[in-house]
């Protein structure tokens, strides 16, 4: 499989990274590279596997569902590069 | 006492307990230690006064009570991707300028609980993606390790690699680590030290910067083995904060130190011959097999048959891991946000924060991992990946099935490189360093790096000992009578 510019600008996009155009030949080139490199998983046969889910066989703990925290709005706000009103500050999202 | 900040944690805590030193000395020294390295580029923020009162707190505890934590009084560095209440927790990224959390993670609490002393914040890859530091917001740290007579900069390794730094030039007792591929071991046989990833959920997540959430573990990074096991005690722990944090005691890790390790199966993986791997790391690997098998082990020669598709697996699952993680980097809540032009909208925001903030390597990680994900490839790379790594977990669980104990294998496949050596290299050539490391985070097990062996040039060389899941005690214990027997004590010249 191969990647051409156009579906590195599509990842970028997806992945929400600017990419200028002139820079897209190169990435498309690194992704080939990295995916030949990944390719050789074809060769194991996988047939019955299943895909591991968690690395250590242990049951998530379950917790009573109430309430264990809160009321820091001035701490979840304090490293926002724009926040006002006791909110976080985007551009219009809504025309 | 001279040279304080020379001691292990061991020495140092021995030295506090028979009032031989304070931790206001050994923090003092340690300070002026870290003052005098700048070219190391070790420690990224500086907190002196944080640790100044650490100590004199820490020497009011000793006073007070003599059953105090072994880390107490005992200054130490910490990783960059640790977040510390009100101290700069940059990952080594841009794009978490200025960012000063509002919580501790609960590695570092735990460590402060037990009266350890911060120094600061120890430089980094970029989100801990790297094997050699350079892709670091702050610059190269620099190994203080040379090749011979040559004035060439090497790397510390990475991603932890102001930590192995700091420890190797003995500018702290001690540091945090975290490892995801190789992270604290790679670096850790770069420079000379000691470094253990515990088994996967020992020691909490929470407040760690993520990177690839099923593979991240912290650990320590120490001059000894004795100091790993103290260290480690004192890191982990189950934290309801980490739903995946083990809930299992925690063992005396240091008392376990019996370093018999008669009868003891060890497993030799025909996989880990490489293609090309240099003479001196199977000098190395044979050399450790000598000694193990003097100490009284059992060598056996075992396969993990799925080793050759753990790199390519990784490179899947863990890039697949960052994209979702790092979709919080949007220049919303926290860090760096892009300036925008007039009539900019919310993505243009999202977009240009990301291509500012994140430096290239972990922009190609988060992109591969985005393809990975995408409709069309999931099942033919993620869940692939997914698979495999179930085969490579099988590998090791069907050795430990015949009676392993551990595995011993190299535990990296060069000594340091120079800085600036790799960059022509593609991208694939810098994977390769986690070769020997990476299989060990894919099956979630716990693995130590111990110096035992120089090259040619007296660049330090590391051995890697493979644990069973939860059997961290008995690790540090073969990893012991493996730095009985290596007997390894150079240290860098200081040229700094």
């Amino acid at each position: 499989m191969s990647i051409d510019p156009s579906t590195a600008a599509r990842v970028a996009k997806l992945a929400r990274i600017r990419v200028e155009p002139d820079a897209l030949p190169a990435l498309a080139q690194e992704f080939n590279t990295i995916l030949g490199f990944i390719e050789q998983l074809e060769e194991v046969d996988v047939e019955g596997v299943e895909p591991m889910t968690s690395v250590t066989p242990q049951r998530l703990k379950r917790r009573e569902d109430v309430v264990t925290d809160g009321d820091q709005q001035d701490k979840v706000l304090a490293n926002a590069p724009d926040a006002r009103e006791g909110f976080f500050a985007v551009p219009k999202v809504v025309e | 006492m001279s040279d304080l900040n020379k001691l292990g944690l061991a020495e140092a805590r021995d030295a506090l307990r028979s009032g031989k030193t304070s931790s206001k000395e050994l923090t003092q020294a340690c300070l002026s230690a870290i003052e005098g390295a700048g070219a190391l580029n070790a420690f990224v923020h500086h907190t002196p006064e944080i640790a100044l009162a650490q100590a004199d707190a820490a020497d009011a505890r000793l006073k007070a009570d003599k059953d105090a934590p072994a880390m107490c009084g005992l200054p130490i560095g910490i990783k960059d991707l640790f977040c510390t209440k009100g101290v700069p927790s940059q990952a080594g990224s841009r794009i978490l300028e200025g960012f000063k959390p509002e919580y501790e993670s609960t590695v570092s609490q735990n460590l402060f609980d037990a009266g350890s002393v911060m120094l600061g914040k120890l430089n980094m890859d970029e989100f801990a993606m790297g094997s050699s530091n350079e892709t670091s917001v702050y610059g190269n740290a620099v190994n203080p390790w040379r090749r011979g007579n040559e004035d060439t900069a090497l790397t510390p390794g990475g991603s932890s690699g102001g930590s192995a730094a700091a420890v190797a030039a003995d500018l702290c007792l001690a540091a945090t680590g975290t490892d995801t591929g190789g992270s604290i071991r790679q670096p850790a046989a770069f420079t000379g030290i000691t470094g253990i990833k515990p088994t996967y959920g020992r020691c909490s997540r929470w407040g760690i910067v993520a990177f690839a959430s099923s593979l991240d573990q912290a650990g320590p990074m120490t001059k000894s083995v004795r100091d790993a096991a103290i260290m480690l005690e004192a890191m982990c722990g189950h934290d309801a904060k980490d739903s995946t944090s083990a809930d299992l005691a925690v063992p005396n890790f240091e008392a376990a130190l019996t370093g018999d390790v008669r009868g003891k199966k060890i497993g030799i993986p025909k996989e880990y011959r490489m293609d090309g791997m240099p003479e001196e790391i199977e000098t190395l690997w044979q050399d450790g097999i000598a000694m193990m098998k003097d100490a009284g082990a059992e060598m056996v020669d075992i396969s993990l048959p799925h080793t050759k598709y753990a790199l390519p697996a990784y490179y899947v699952i863990a890039p697949a891991e960052a994209s979702s993680n790092l979709a919080r980097y949007d220049g919303v809540r926290y860090g760096h946000r892009a300036k925008l032009e007039q009539g900019d909208g919310i993505t243009e925001m999202y977009e240009k924060t990301r291509a500012e903030g994140f430096g290239p390597e972990v922009q190609r990680r988060v992109m591969i991992g985005t393809y990975v994900l995408s409709a069309g490839f999931y099942d033919a790379y993620y869940n692939r990946a997914r698979r495999v790594r179930t085969l490579i977990k099988k590998d090791f669980e069907d050795v430990f099935a015949q009676g392993i104990d551990c595995i011993l294998t190299p535990a990296t496949p060069s000594a340091a490189f120079g800085l600036g050596e790799m960059t022509d290299a593609d991208p694939v050539q810098m994977y390769l360093n986690d070769v020997f490391t990476v299989t060990v985070n894919l099956a979630g097990l716990p693995g130590i790096a111990v110096p035992t062996g120089q090259d040619r040039k007296g660049l330090p060389l590391g051995l890697q000992l493979i644990g069973r899941p939860w059997e961290e005690a008995d690790l540090l214990s073969s990893a012991y009578a493996l730095e009985q027997a290596a007997g390894f004590v150079a240290k860098p010249d200081k040229w700094w």
